[in-house]
């Protein structure tokens, strides 16, 4: 079966990634490196500094005004640093009219994508964790039945669902004006519930946490239970914190994976109140094509809080990455 | 299948597998807590997954305009209509041009890259960092970087290009007919080879040292053992990196509907980004709905196809 054939690809398990430094590798293939060790350092300084200038010019671009910007030969280092681009991409502070009339973002737009990301990443995490707890720690009829339902949705492509969700979206009853059938309204279109809901179940986030979870012991939960623990205290005294490092792993992606989510906010959201960043981003592009400096601004502040998760849980980044192969 | 293997109290014993209503219904009580935990999950899952690809499937077989109020029944015209298109046959040829080009060379640099970087170096972590930031970057600021880059009048490339006289004059990029896709997945190898370079590194760390150790006893040089140890050693990772790439690569879209709209003259228009444009500039839902079908028959197909290869090769 083709579903299953998906759990064979999982890589080969990640030893503990080394700490950064000067530690040298430990494995033991460790060539002779005479004058090739200079090789190996040109090859990666040059194809770092690749790597990274982009973003390098990205981030002193955001400092420069539009004139700057346009200058040539491109300057790396802003000679005028300035943070119009930046209020005018939040839309905070003093604003002349020109400035108005170059077309101004929304601070609001980094609230909605936080407020989305921070509720989808609680709840999935929250609603697959106690689905996994089930499939790999109970045993009810149609366990197995469910369970293979969930594997077998995991190899249709997101695109398959996308048209049909968002007439159901459209249709959800007794919101947005809907009535009891759903008609009526646009339903949880334009809406956080349309931007948060969909996103609150993953079948490959409850794969991965139900594998996870059947390394725990039975002994542990029964001796719970004989203990006189119910369900919902073992699941969450016992079950819970056992399960940190794969949670806290999926939670990280899942977070990256809600905040720069782009078709489906492109999709049902409409009014420029509810953007969220990546979205109010790309139609920005499309309708102030030329006001880079600001572009360049709501450019590094989307970026922000992707980097700082990846410097904060690096390890666990790079460890769950290898693990379960989603970015 | 769904009677269980402890008996049930009060009655005696029966042959397992044989469905026992009351018995099931006895459990089902005695477990109720489990489908109080299913029931978040079960309940999103089967309005926005089971629901939505009952849906799916329903709207291929109509002509489901939001705009019209009448969706009326038409049979297979939808997949005739697919099978004859000549743009999305366009936008197939697109993809395959994109993935063809862009999780090959992703895979390489990647490769390449992990292997320098299992060296005994200093600041191995800041270069993996370094290589790792674009994986970071979200997709839409990759594109609008990438597009400033691209611009032939005050970006990067053609300045230092120009500047280095590899070129004559400015390159159009993005707006040239035959350089807009290559542009496209010179972009997505910036932003994908941190991700590959990630897992061969841990693929690389997980092949044991004596294989090396024992091929230099015999005598094997940095190349042989390269190609003989590193590489066939490394195939499970390099699968696994071949299906997700591809499986990712098939579904392209906010880079394409930035940089270039599908433009030009669809050089860029990809899969996802016609089906878009069907169901959300067009509104045939039905029709987009068929389309999205065929991207997954197409997908399933090549996976399929690379498992079959893989277990030939073994």
């Amino acid at each position: 079966m083709a579903t299953l054939d998906q759990a064979q690809l999982q890589p080969p398990t990640v030893p503990e990634p080394q700490r950064r430094g000067r530690r040298a590798a430990p494995t033991a293939n460790r060539p002779e490196w005479g004058p090739g060790r200079w090789v190996t350092y040109v090859l990666l300084v040059v194809g770092a500094i690749i790597f990274i200038a982009p973003m390098v010019w990205l981030i002193s671009a955001s400092f420069q005004g539009l004139g700057e910007i346009f200058s040539q030969p491109p300057r790396w280092i802003p000679k005028h640093p300035t943070t119009t681009g930046y209020r005018q991409f939040l839309n905070l502070g003093h604003l002349t009219n020109a400035q108005r009339g170059q077309g101004t973002g929304d601070w609001r737009w980094f609230a909605n994508s936080a407020f989305v990301a921070f509720s989808v990443t609680f709840l999935q995490t929250f609603f697959n964790a106690m689905c996994a707890y089930v499939f790999a720690k109970r045993d009810f009829p149609g366990r197995n039945a469910i369970f293979m339902l969930f594997l077998a949705t995991m190899m249709v492509p997101g695109q398959v669902t996308l048209i049909p969700n968002y007439i159901i979206t459209k249709h959800i009853p007794l919101f947005g004006g809907n009535d009891i059938l759903g008609n009526g309204g646009h339903g949880w279109l334009d809406s956080y519930w349309g931007l948060i809901m969909p996103g609150t179940v993953s079948a490959f986030g409850i794969f991965l946490l139900r594998q996870y979870m059947q390394s725990i012991p039975d002994e542990l939960l029964d001796a719970a239970r004989v203990d006189g623990a119910n369900e919902f205290r073992i699941f969450a005294r016992i079950v819970l914190p056992l399960c940190m490092p794969a949670l806290a792993a999926t939670a990280i992606f899942t977070f990256q994976a809600a905040w720069e989510d782009f078709l489906w906010p492109l999709i049902i959201i409409s009014s420029p109140d509810r953007y969220t960043a990546p979205l109010g981003l790309a139609l920005f592009v499309v309708k102030n094509e030329t006001s880079w400096n600001l572009l360049f601004a709501g450019s590094v502040m989307s970026t922000l809080p992707m980097v700082l998760i990846f410097a904060v849980f690096q390890r666990k980044f790079i460890q769950g990455i290898a693990l379960t192969g989603i970015k | 299948m769904a009677t269980a293997t402890t008996p049930a109290i009060s009655r005696p014993p029966r042959p397992r597998k044989r469905f026992d209503v009351h018995r099931t219904l006895f459990r089902m009580r005695r477990e109720w807590s489990a489908y109080l935990f299913l029931a978040p999950g079960v309940i999103v899952f089967s309005v926005f997954t089971v629901a939505a690809l009952v849906f799916a499937v329903y709207l291929t077989f109509h002509e489901w305009n939001i705009l019209q109020p009448e969706k009326p029944y038409i049979g297979l015209q939808n997949y005739r209509d697919m099978l004859h298109d000549e743009h999305y046959r366009r936008s197939i040829i697109n993809t395959l041009y994109y993935t063809g080009g862009s999780v090959p060379l992703t895979m390489l640099g990647g490769l390449v890259v992990a292997l320098l970087l299992n060296q005994p170096i200093r600041f191995r972590g800041l270069f993996r960092t370094m290589y790792y930031l674009p994986v970071v970057t979200p997709f839409v600021v990759a594109a609008i970087l990438w597009k400033w880059l691209y611009n032939s009048s005050y970006g990067l490339f053609d300045y230092y290009l120009l500047k280095a006289h590899l070129i004559d004059q400015p390159l159009l990029w993005l707006a040239d007919k035959d350089l807009a896709m290559p542009s496209v997945i010179l972009m997505s190898v910036w932003g994908g080879v941190g991700f590959s370079m990630v897992v061969y590194l841990a693929g690389l760390q997980s092949i044991p040292g004596e294989l090396y150790e024992a091929a230099k006893v015999d005598g094997a040089g940095a190349f042989n053992r390269l190609r003989y140890i590193t590489i066939p050693m490394l195939r499970p990772t390099t699968l696994f990196l071949l299906v997700v790439g591809i499986i990712g690569s098939f579904q392209i879209f906010t880079q394409v509907f930035i940089m270039t709209n599908g433009g030009p003259a669809e050089r860029t228009t990809t899969m996802v980004f016609f089906i878009y444009e069907a169901a959300f500039k067009f509104y045939d839902m039905g029709y987009a709905s068929t389309l999205a079908f065929g991207l997954f028959a197409l997908l399933f197909l090549v996976t399929l196809l690379q498992l079959r290869l893989y277990r030939k090769g073994e």
